[in-house]
């Protein structure tokens, strides 16, 4: 009788401290505090974007910037069964200023893409992340770290990204 | 006890956890080491000084919950060729402290912000261009419920090294009805609307005009999107102005921007119009090249990037501009007979810009300084045609290791207005003696995946042009050796110039060096006078000759 009482207490602790470290956990996660749109037009904060605990790729874009599209193509055809069996996300975040954003929806139309596509006009989330270029691609590991970037597009670079989410889905390191 | 220890111990997680702070570092630094070239500039008209000019920038920005500051650090030493000579020297630019609680956003010191589109305020930067009209001052940005967003801004703009005299404080507010309606959303139809109003403050001291001191423009906005449609319209209008770029005229301002487009799986359509009239609002009414503009009035044309179509970009008219544009983007089905195994996709755009209608006042005279300026139709084009753009484009993807894209383009280009600066009052007094250009051009590149994840990229480019610069062709092979390493040779060949001197070879080769957000580029060649254009705003890029080094990093 004793013994489980102190087992249920002991229990109750454990569980409010990983209910402590799970809320903690997820304040830590994800994007810096900046103001974005969507396609909607309606405006969000990028902190809000979390992948749950999946891994989440954040490509930073434009529709005048060749390597950034080719890029985007080319994960396309391994993003789809990644998607499936790793549940990562793929956020592309327009950083097309007025003078071309109305043309991100049409475009992302035509190009067929299934991205979670977001506009950065006024670039509070490109400096909140420090990207200074595009093509400026992020890889965050489920709890929301960065793991890996890259400031540039080299075809086959795709193939690169594919791998290390799918040992990042799987528990492995990334090197 | 044990409960308040379970408590410390919960807050030390949380503070450790969620209290995280970051600091990141954005490092960009430029260099080039200019050769005496007697082919591409015979007089020396255009070589330094200093036989190596050089300069670059630190942003640092560090972030504790929902507490933010930053700072960039620049330097001159002296600035390049090209960029504006008032960059001198060196020094912190930009630096802010910002808190983002509850229902508010709290900047103080250095910020960027856009009202809309930008018709009436628009402070950013675009520092491969040397522009940065950074506010410096306080922003506050409140959510007041019910989908209602209100920011004010109050401050003085950046000019170089120093501050633009005027004062500039606006406020905006923006309703996104579906937070108050959420019925719409399951319409699938979405709405947002907004106005702005935005003064600026200077004081005149003419001893013959009667400048204002205060000068307001006012601007509404609404953005609807319903099923696949969307639609975006602003309408801006500024009391009197005069400046130095409108000729100091008392005509208000107006510019009006609508876009529809259309997008489905496959498919995207869209199509703009616009007409600028007298709409340069600066907070130094006599500022000059990029100097202290408070808006920004976007250009509805296509960006090119390809080098020879990029030759000939178009720059926003500020003094007045009417103008349209359509786009289709479609993808043949993957699978389909056309469409082949990975898709095929077609792009068409057109654009044209012409003058507005610019018609006498009653006292016979137009544009003269002092007066109203003169009268106008706003549903009439004006006689001057500044830019027509048809471009067309297929790219496909033949298998996994090639991939292959054409583009043709044909542009009608206003070297007076465009390239020399010629502006359409002149233009009017003396009708037919500008010069447009006609130019009709290919593309055709090509990516080739080869063994050991190495990759070739290649572009063959011809411009024919019916003069300014003339016939030119345009070979370049860029050669992915590693994920780390790429190599590119290009060489333009201006062999059909007018002037028999200038029909020269332009050839650059560049070696590029990656390691995760880290970019080292080293270049030697030989660079074309041209007009360098980012987001639709442009400058006039001198020849030059020489090494080039350029490190760009982010930490």
């Amino acid at each position: 009788m004793l013994s489980g009482f102190f087992i249920s207490t002991a229990m109750k602790k454990l569980t409010t401290l990983l209910l402590c470290l799970a809320t903690s956990v997820l304040i830590a996660q994800g994007l810096p505090n900046a103001e974005i749109q969507n396609l909607q037009g309606q405006t969000l904060d990028a902190s809000s974007l979390k992948s749950d605990g999946h891994p989440m790729i954040v490509s930073f874009w434009a529709t005048w910037c060749k390597p950034c599209i080719s890029e985007l193509n080319a994960f396309h055809d391994y993003y789809i069964d990644l998607a499936e069996e790793t549940g990562v996300k793929v956020l592309a975040i327009s950083i097309d200023d007025p003078r071309t954003m109305s043309k991100v929806a049409p475009f992302v139309a035509g190009q067929a893409w299934e991205y979670n596509i977001f506009l950065d006009p006024n670039s509070n989330l490109r400096r909140a992340m420090g990207v200074n270029n595009v093509p400026h691609t992020f890889l965050l590991d489920g709890e929301g770290n960065i793991v890996w970037q890259a400031n540039k597009y080299v075809p086959g670079e795709e193939e690169e990204l594919a791998h290390k989410v799918e040992a990042l889905a799987a528990g492995q390191p990334i090197e | 006890m044990k409960k308040l220890l379970l408590l410390a111990l919960c807050a030390s997680t949380w503070s450790a956890w969620g209290q995280q702070s970051t600091l990141r570092a954005i490092l960009q630094s430029d260099a080039q080491w200019y050769l005496r070239d007697e082919v591409l500039d015979p007089s020396g008209e255009f070589y330094p000084d200093e036989r190596l000019l050089g300069q670059g920038f630190a942003l640092f920005t560090y972030t504790d919950g929902d507490f933010s500051a930053g700072m960039r650090y620049e330097n001159y030493q002296n600035v390049m060729l090209g960029f504006p000579p008032g960059f001198r020297g060196e020094g912190i630019s930009y630096r802010y402290a910002r808190l983002n609680r509850d229902r508010w956003n709290i900047t103080v010191g250095n910020f960027y912000e856009q009202f809309g589109s930008g018709l009436i305020f628009r402070s950013y930067e675009e520092r491969g261009l040397g522009l940065d009209n950074a506010m410096d001052g306080v922003r506050i940005i409140t959510d007041l419920g019910h989908g209602l967003t209100v920011k004010g801004v109050l401050g003085r703009q950046r000019l170089y090294f120093g501050k633009g005299e005027g004062i500039v404080r606006g406020l905006d507010g923006e309703w996104s009805l579906n937070k108050v309606f959420p019925s719409l959303s399951e319409k699938q139809l979405y709405a947002t609307v907004g106005a702005s109003f935005v003064s600026k403050f200077q004081k005149s001291f003419d001893p013959i005009l009667n400048l204002p001191n205060n000068v307001g423009a006012w601007a509404t906005r609404a953005n609807l999107t319903y099923k696949n449609f969307a639609w975006n319209t602003e309408y801006a209008y500024k009391i009197n102005d005069p400046s130095y770029d409108n000729g100091y005229i008392y005509r208000p301002g107006t510019a009006f921007l609508s876009t529809l487009s259309y997008s489905q799986k496959g498919l995207g359509i869209l199509a703009s119009v616009k007409r600028i009239d007298n709409m340069s609002f600066r907070s130094n009414r006599d500022g000059q090249q990029f100097d202290l503009f408070i808006n920004f009035l976007p250009p509805t044309t296509k960006p090119h990037t390809y080098a020879l179509a990029a030759l000939y970009p178009y720059a926003t008219q500020v003094n007045g501009e009417m103008g349209g544009q359509f786009e289709i983007n479609y993808m043949i089905p993957r699978g389909s007979k056309l469409g082949g195994k990975y898709g095929t996709q077609l792009s068409l755009n057109t654009s044209m810009a012409n003058s507005i209608d610019k018609g006498f006042l009653e006292d016979g005279t137009r544009g003269e300084k002092g007066t109203q300026g003169y009268t106008s139709n706003p549903f009439a084009f004006g006689p001057i045609v500044y830019f027509r753009d048809v471009n067309a484009s297929v790219t496909r993807k033949f298998s996994k290791k090639y991939k292959s894209q054409l583009t043709l383009f044909n542009f009608q280009y206003n070297k007076t207005v465009l390239n020399d600066g010629v502006g359409d009052i002149t233009l009017l007094e003396a009708p037919g003696t500008d010069s447009i250009i006609n130019v009709q051009a290919v593309v055709w590149e090509n990516q080739i995946k080869l063994p050991k994840g190495q990759t070739l990229r290649t572009e063959f480019q011809l411009a024919l042009a019916d003069g300014f610069r003339g016939d030119m062709a345009m070979g370049l092979a860029e050669w992915t050796i590693s994920p780390d390493w790429t190599i590119a040779v290009q060489d333009i060949y201006n062999y059909g110039h007018p002037s028999e001197s200038r029909r020269i070879h332009y050839p650059i080769i560049s070696l590029i060096h990656f390691n995760g957000p880290t970019r080292v580029q080293i270049g030697y060649g030989r660079q074309q006078q041209g007009i360098f254009c980012v987001g639709g705003v442009c400058r006039v890029v001198p020849p030059s000759s020489g090494l080039s080094f350029s490190l760009t990093t982010s930490l």
